[in-house]
């Protein structure tokens, strides 16, 4: 059943270094500890906040957020993002809704609930002191977007509504229909315009961040490309915070946005910034499946439609491709309410996820054959018609239905909807202390670009929370801390470590035009995204880590051997902005895979084929794995990658220790 | 299914650009119109010719970033946005037209991908409501009634695609601007910087080219997520009353 750990030397791919620790966090009682860092951090004069510049990647809840606040704050603040608008961060698209501990239904909720809520969602890999301030801070979240004018959900009396949201038991989720992410968006973008109309805010959008400048052990600027004219541009600040989302992407098939991707973090990651838990990736069950090899990404759909759907597959593959009204119901297996009686169709994300994966595998999938099997299997409201009437269920999911039914064409009122796992949100990302600041002094992490508080699983409608618990109220009381060491020594455009970063960022553009090989840029995206979602996906064991391993190294080498990028370096080229962005993934994905294969647990959204209990639920190891792992980039010389290639990175353990919360396993059945 | 398309190339903002007729054959239906555009990109790209430079991000309808004129309607014959559009809507055999927006408040960058900052230009003149993060009162302080937060949200529905300034005859970006003002007119919050906001934001509009509204209606037709044209009534409303009360 259980098995022991792998020395760090067993397979050669990694080394391990020295133990790190967060210490910012101060000591005592959980609920003092934000309001004693707040107190302790250094204080900026407001005379010399406008000498202090600080540069801002990404223009999402996170970035856009911080960005307006510190211009507020009267800092002088340069914002990046590669879109049109900062108004189009995928921030946008997220549907669901916020979590904040209100407690305005009277339900029971309180910060702590929210708190604990989150690290047993998490699965015990999240940092409790991180935590517990995110829930400290969810409250204030509302009242800045109320205040700002974001259209809640309210009730006839004029305040606002909750609902129940991810399978918690009190209701504090606030919505704005099914478009939370884009209202709450539109309030951090509208806060950050007027500072742009203020002065305090230069705004840079189609700018692409290509490298981080790092001078005298500090983050101290970037090297962005102007993606309409292809200059390459430095810009140098007193620090730098990447707030740059998620990099679900790795994939190619995801919800995230075309454009989301990892080059912000993994660009600093190669300049010395530890990567934490890089394997976490949230998997969702409910999203309409691939329709062929031309598809592009994918759509979530709204995980409530599983409280009245059931879900289910044909009984024996020969019936997997006939109509489903004609399969009888003694030839279903409603397999969820078969496994998990409990739960049957409410099993957690992860759980619901990996059971359409084990399906489909055994070849019982339905829908095209995509690949070389089907990847679909089916949620059936026949019986909540039957129940409820057509027009009650068309009340409760009517744009859910349009939607499916514009983008596959079927009418799921009629035949039962089709839905497949897809890849969701990164919960890895950049390593960052308390207060959101990476090991590289000076460069601070925010939102899904951090690693830091949905452990190895993130609960429903808490992403959002975090984006803008980070941008309005803790980055700006961190970073000042900071800040007050500054302003620091006026660095010369032509020093050294800066037009180090330029010439890198010319030769890599350069070289990626000069190729001209045979394979198209997302012919090579597509092909790691398949490597990483049968090897990296929601089940993972040594022998498929290893092999990906192999097949990833020579998909790099062939990468930089083979691409072919048209056009020039001089004007918009979205073949180079891609290429760039893949050539990063193609590091990153190794490292995900590194990172899996020395994680032999199973835990949060991960399930690991070498540890599971005897009745095959996933079996986590407190003993050997309660701890943040904390990658460091190692370079080695390699032919066609300018910078090098990847050595063995070095793995710091953060030891999680649970003063406040007992851990525990987790069990549906 | 096999389509003819004509799609507008044009290298840099000082070229001219023309139309360049290219063959598609096998596209499936289930297609979004933008994979079909995916799949035409990677075929030039095999022949040694540059892909087609076209905008899109989250091609779930929401982000805004994609728009193009299908054989001369914003977005294409459904009222969608032209990601969220598939190829079931087209025919076999067809001959489609696409080409950017075309407004000279937009201007092309390369092929169909154009510049809309004049938009954030117009925000940045006072579509927000001025208020510093961390002094808001509690959210329960101000109840909205509903039928004002239902009318806010509607129009703070805008996803500022710019299919409404494509659409009009006279390139008028009143339906964006009007979404905004009413979005916060319509809220106890907003009413402060009420009469200030709409004066500069109409003068914003104005000084950055878009022309003026002469009630077409072709704007809230072509609008994906159908905001009504009253919204430009409530911003003449309030702008009228603005301007008397001499701002
Ligand atoms: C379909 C979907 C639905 C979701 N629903 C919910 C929900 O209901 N509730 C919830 O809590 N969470 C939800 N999430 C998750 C949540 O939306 C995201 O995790 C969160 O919005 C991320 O915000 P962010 O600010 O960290 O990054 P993002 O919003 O992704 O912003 C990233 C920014 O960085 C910029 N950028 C990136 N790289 C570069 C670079 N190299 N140079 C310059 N700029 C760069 C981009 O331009 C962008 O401005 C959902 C996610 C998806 C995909
Ligand atoms: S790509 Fe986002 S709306 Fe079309």
């Amino acid at each position: 059943m259980t098995d022991t750990v792998q020395t760090p030397d067993t397979f050669g791919l990694w080394t391990l270094g020295d133990p790190i620790a967060d210490t910012k966090a101060p000591g005592g009682p959980i609920e003092n500890k934000w309001t004693k860092r707040k107190f302790d951090a250094a204080l900026v004069n407001p005379a010399n906040r406008r000498k202090l510049s600080v540069i801002i990647v990404g223009t999402g809840l996170a970035g856009g957020a911080a960005a307006a606040t510190l211009g507020e704050a009267g800092y002088h603040v340069k914002s990046f993002c590669f879109q049109d608008s900062p108004r189009r961060a995928h921030s946008i698209a997220a549907q669901g809704g916020i979590n904040a501990a209100k407690n305005y239904k009277e339900d029971g909720d309180s910060v702590y609930r929210l708190f604990y809520d989150t690290v047993k969602g998490g699965d015990y890999r999240a940092r409790e002191t991180n935590v517990y301030r995110l829930a400290e801070v969810s409250a204030n979240i509302i009242d800045q977007c109320v205040a700002q004018g974001v259209p809640f959900a309210r009730e006839y009396g004029g305040l606002l509504d909750n609902r129940s949201f991810g399978g918690v038991q009190v209701s504090r989720t606030f919505y704005a229909r099914g478009q939370t992410g884009q209202q709450l968006l539109i309030g951090a973008y509208q806060a950050l315009e007027r500072q742009v109309a203020e002065g305090t805010v230069e705004q840079y959008v189609r700018h692409e961040m290509l490298e981080v400048i790092v001078s005298g052990g500090r983050a101290r600027g970037i090297i962005a490309r102007d993606l309409e004219t292809g200059e390459i541009e430095t810009h140098l600040a007193d620090a730098v915070v990447l707030a740059s989302g998620g990099y679900g992407n790795v994939f190619f098939l995801s919800t995230n946005a075309m454009g989301s991707n990892v080059t912000a973090t993994w660009r600093a990651h190669r300049k010395g910034a530890y990567f934490g838990n890089p394997c976490y990736t949230q998997i969702h069950p409910t999203c309409i499946p691939v329709s062929g090899d031309h598809q592009s990404k994918l759509t979530l759909m709204s995980e409530s439609l599983r409280n009245d759907g059931r879900i289910w597959v044909p009984k024996r593959r020969e019936d997997c491709d006939k109509d489903p009204r004609q399969i009888a119901e003694a030839d279903r297996d409603y397999y969820l309410e078969r496994i998990y009686p409990a739960f049957g169709n409410l099993v957690p994300r992860d759980i619901a996820s990996r059971q359409a994966k084990n399906v489909c595998d055994e070849g019982r999938g339905v829908g095209p054959v995509v690949g070389d099997f089907r990847r679909g299997v089916y949620l059936d409201f026949a019986d909540a018609i039957k129940r409820l009437g057509k027009s009650a269920v068309e009340a409760k999911y009517g744009n859910l239905f349009d939607m499916y039914a514009r983008i596959t064409g079927e009418n799921p009122y009629e035949v039962p909807m089709r839905i497949y796992p897809a890849v969701h949100y990164t919960m890895g990302g950049l390593w960052v202390d308390y207060d959101l600041q990476s090991n590289i002094p000076g460069l601070f992490v925010t939102g899904e670009a951090n690693f830091s508080d949905h452990g190895a699983n993130r609960l429903g409608a808490s992403a959002l929370m975090q984006g803008l618990a980070d941008g309005y109220f803790v980055l700006p009381n961190t970073i000042r801390d900071y800040l007050a060491k500054g302003p620091f020594d006026t660095l010369d455009a032509n020093a050294p470590e800066v037009a180090a970063a330029r010439t890198s960022v010319q030769e890599r553009t350069q070289r990626l035009l000069a190729i001209n090989g045979d394979r198209s840029v997302d012919s090579f995206h597509k092909e790691l995204g398949h490597i990483m979602w049968e090897y990296c996906g929601m089940e993972r064991t040594q022998e498929g880590l290893l092999k990906a391993i192999d097949l990833i190294r020579s998909l790099r080498e062939e990468f930089w051997r083979n691409v072919r990028v048209l056009g020039s370096a001089d004007t918009l080229n979205q073949s180079l902005e891609k290429a760039g962005r893949v050539a990063d993934f193609l590091e990153l994905g190794e490292l995900m895979c590194i990172d899996a294969l020395h994680r032999r647990e199973s835990c949060g959204g991960h399930f690991r084929g070498e540890s599971q209990t005897e009745d095959g639920e996933a079996l986590r190891h407190d003993d050997q794995f309660a701890y943040v792992a904390a990658w460091e980039f190692t370079p080695e010389a390699a032919d066609g990658i300018p910078g090098g290639g990847m050595g063995a990175p070095v793995l710091h353990k953060e030891d999680l220790t649970y003063e406040f919360i007992e851990l525990k396993q987790r069990s549906y059945k | 299914m096999d389509l003819t398309l004509k799609i507008w190339r044009q290298a840099g903002p000082r070229d001219k650009g023309k139309l360049v007729t290219y063959q598609v054959e096998d596209i499936s239906p289930d297609m979004s119109f933008l994979e079909m555009l995916d799949v035409l990109n990677e075929r030039l790209n095999a022949k040694g010719e540059e892909p087609v430079a076209f905008d899109s991000d989250c091609r779930e309808g929401i982000c805004g970033m994609c728009g193009l004129m299908i054989s001369g309607q914003a977005h294409g014959p459904e009222k969608t946005t032209t990601c969220q559009l598939h190829m079931r809507s087209f025919s076999d055999g067809e001959t489609i037209t696409i080409e950017p927006w075309r407004a000279e408040a937009f201007p092309v960058i390369r092929d169909l991908v154009v510049n809309r900052s004049a938009f954030d230009r117009i925000i940045q003149a006072g579509g927000f409501i001025s208020v510093n993060t961390g002094s808001a009162p509690d959210a329960h302080a101000t109840p909205v009634p509903k039928p004002n937060a239902e009318r806010a949200f509607v129009a703070a529905e805008c996803i500022g695609c710019g299919a409404c300034v494509a659409a009009c005859p006279n390139a008028s970006g009143m339906l964006f601007m009007g979404a905004k003002v009413t979005h916060l007119s319509e809220l106890p919050q907003g009413q402060p910087e009420r009469m200030a906001r709409v004066v500069s934001m109409v003068s914003t509009h104005d000084a950055e080219g878009f022309g003026g509204c002469t009630n077409i209606g072709e704007c809230s037709k072509a609008c994906p997520k159908g905001i009504p044209q009253d919204v430009i009534s409530t911003l003449n409303r309030d702008l009228r009353m603005a301007l008397s009360s001499g701002h």
